[in-house]
């Protein structure tokens, strides 16, 4: 797991009060918090704040897994 | 509103629009708490131009209307509107592209387009590049990151203050092409609307005759702005009268509240799922109050019903619900509502707090909306009348009196771009067929059924529309999302199979597992109070979320692909069918 994705899953884990533990880079990012895609926008709020990036919300499009997130992110780091 | 008679194109109403108060806001741009962005009419003007001159290299205003297409890939934001503007005073045909779609089928609608300039923001054009020829077009990427690659597309900033600029506008008719609208499609390949300029100016005298805006007003921009309602609503309109467009970087919901505050926005138009989201937000509100509270707001709330029964009264409400309307920025008048169902006891809720939800009904190919709801009773459980310069027949109607639907307005396309068999078959005799089943009440409103291409005959012979037994399914709380479809649907569709057994089932989301045996027992409950071949027999509990086109509609053949694929019939859960209701 690199970096940005083990610190996206804790992140993710604390905004939606989940145990980070054994979630996993590919796991399902709506199915293991249980969040829909409003959801998944609250998210990419505290995001774009703890990794000091700008991602559009239509960046969303298409990813379901912690890997793909993590990936816009780092394309913007 | 300006007048709009003697004016024969897009481009000469936005010019008269941009000088007659150059000094008004036109255009704010947000991200997060921050304005990042104010232009002024003048400024538009002034962009326009440059936009229109630079264009200037690539259109040809006199060329064939399919050698001067201009695409446009970006989201809600002020250089959306000030390219659309100089595309057309530089004499080009918009094409404006859905930027919630999927790179592959934005590849495909461009594919059928074939435009000579494409204007895309950056992170799109990333996902869109690897799949599309870059040489195809001129590729003008807006946004672009210093040292981003731009995969054979040119960085583009629309208002470069060395581009050559261009103050002429470009002459049209009414009956040229204004735009290609591609219909977001459930499938199938995409469909490109020819709208005309004389259609958009139609609809736009007849929409500002209902709801006319003012100078101060402002709305917010939230559905994409190449869909139909925001393009009409959130551009021509407020631009026509002089009033301010808001846009927001993000839609995230805890930006909203602010903006609308900040910004006193009098006018917006939203999904039924946004509408959804923002009455949980005041149940919850309401849950924490205490129950004095609670009971005063439900009183003023019936009061205010009381007195705005046969007219809204903004003031009225306002004042009596002021906490509520706080919640709203204060200054909301109108929501407007489209693009899916609109559940009439959700547009009601907000009614009775004084926030009228305008509920119509429209399709992409005949520009804007058909019918709506005037506010006069305020109703929200029909899809309104025709607006005016709209005539609609029902064809075909069956013993209770609904049909599809045919129209002949001012506002219908000229045809599908470069289709002319689907054109055929859409427009007959000036009528567009919209494929739509309803039937129209006493008083004149109309009622949808269903989609024609989704109706279900039973064994029985039977028409049933899963729209209809949705309807009915509608607010049950605890359901996440729901679709009704017929078992032969989705499990056996090979040609020359009888239709035998036909059952209707529900496929659910619940929004909490452990709420599913409460969900169960309220849709059991419902089921009952249907007409029996209305009923389902069976329920299907998933966890994904249910595809959607870009304007939130359910996406049904995906749907039951994805569901044939994953599901066997047999792990249907029957529903209690006993008792009644």
């Amino acid at each position: 797991m690199t970096a940005t994705e083990q610190r996206l899953i804790e992140l993710a884990a604390a905004t939606f009060s989940v145990s980070a533990t054994g979630l996993t880079a590919d796991a399902d990012m709506f199915e293991a918090l249980g969040i829909d895609s409003l959801k998944a926008l609250e998210l990419l709020s505290e995001v774009e704040l703890e990794f000091d990036v700008q991602i559009p919300d239509y960046e969303l499009r298409g990813v379901t897994t912690f890997r793909a997130l993590a990936a816009k992110i780092d394309e913007r780091r | 509103m300006l007048p709009l008679a003697h004016i024969d194109s897009l481009g000469e109403a936005l010019r008269d629009a941009v000088m007659t108060s150059p000094a008004a806001t036109a255009l704010v741009e947000v991200d997060r708490h921050a304005e990042t962005r104010s232009l002024s009419y003048r400024d538009i003007r002034d962009e326009a131009e440059r936009v229109a001159g630079q264009l200037g290299a690539w259109i040809d205003a006199d060329a064939p209307m399919e050698r001067r297409l201009v695409a446009i890939v970006m989201s809600n934001q002020s250089r959306w509107i000030t390219t659309a503007i100089g595309a057309f005073w530089a004499g080009a045909t918009l094409v404006p592209v859905d930027y919630k779609l999927s790179a592959a089928e934005q590849a495909a609608v461009l594919r059928h387009a074939d435009p000579r300039v494409v204007v895309i923001e950056e992170p799109l054009w990333r996902d869109l590049a690897p799949l599309v020829d870059a040489a195809a077009a001129q590729y003008l990427v807006v946004g672009a990151r210093a040292g981003a690659p731009l995969h054979g597309g040119a960085a583009w900033a629309g208002d470069d203050a060395d581009a050559p600029r261009s103050s002429g506008v470009a002459v049209r008719g009414r009956e040229d092409v204004a735009c290609v609208v591609y219909s977001s499609g459930t499938g199938g390949d995409p469909k490109g609307c020819m709208l005309t300029h004389g259609n958009y100016l139609s609809q736009a005298e007849s929409l500002g005759r209902l709801f006319p805006m003012e100078r101060g007003d402002s709305y917010f921009s939230i559905l994409p702005t190449n869909h139909a309602i925001d393009f009409m609503c959130g551009f021509l309109m407020p631009l026509m009268f002089g009033a301010t467009v808001v846009h927001q970087r993000t839609l995230r919901p805890e930006f909203l509240r602010y903006t609308m505050q900040r910004y006193r926005i009098t006018h917006m138009a939203v999904v039924p799922m946004l509408l959804r989201a923002f009455r949980e937000r005041i149940d919850e509100k309401l849950d924490d109050a205490t129950p004095a509270r609670r009971a005063l707001v439900g009183g003023l709330a019936r009061l205010n019903e009381a007195l705005t029964l046969r007219r809204a009264s903004h003031a009225v409400s306002r004042t009596l619900l002021a906490p509520i309307h706080a919640g709203f920025g204060g200054h909301l008048r109108y929501v407007f509502a489209g693009g899916a169902f609109v559940d009439p006891e959700l547009a009601t809720f907000f009614y009775r707090f004084g926030i009228p939800v305008v509920i119509g009904y429209g399709l992409t190919e005949a520009g804007t909306v058909l019918t709506v709801n005037d506010l006069k009773p305020f109703r929200a459980d029909t899809v309104g009348r025709p607006v005016d310069g709209v005539d609609l027949e029902i064809r075909d109607a069956d013993d209770d009196g609904a049909g599809e639907v045919w129209v002949r307005s001012p506002t219908v396309m000229a045809g599908y771009f470069r289709e002319p068999d689907l054109t055929r078959d859409a427009i007959v005799d000036g009528w567009l067929r919209t494929g739509d089943v309803g039937y129209v009440d006493p008083a004149g409103h109309l009622h949808l059924v269903g989609r024609k291409k989704n109706m279900i005959v039973t064994a029985g012979g039977k028409n049933i529309y899963p729209e209809d037994i949705e309807a009915a399914f509608d607010g049950v709380e605890g359901v996440a999302e729901l679709c009704v479809f017929a078992t032969d649907y989705v499990w056996r569709r090979a040609a020359g199979e009888a239709l035998v057994d036909e059952q209707l089932f529900a496929v659910v989301r619940v929004a909490d597992d452990g709420e599913l045996e409460r969900v169960r027992a309220e849709l059991a409950r419902r089921n009952r109070g249907l007409a029996d071949f209305k009923r389902i027999s069976g329920l299907l509990v998933v966890d994904d979320e249910l595809p959607r086109t870009a304007s939130m509609k359910i996406k049904r053949p995906i749907l039951a692909d994805l569901l044939r694929a994953d599901h066997a019939r047999a792990e249907l859960t029957p529903i209690d069918l006993e008792g009644t209701a």
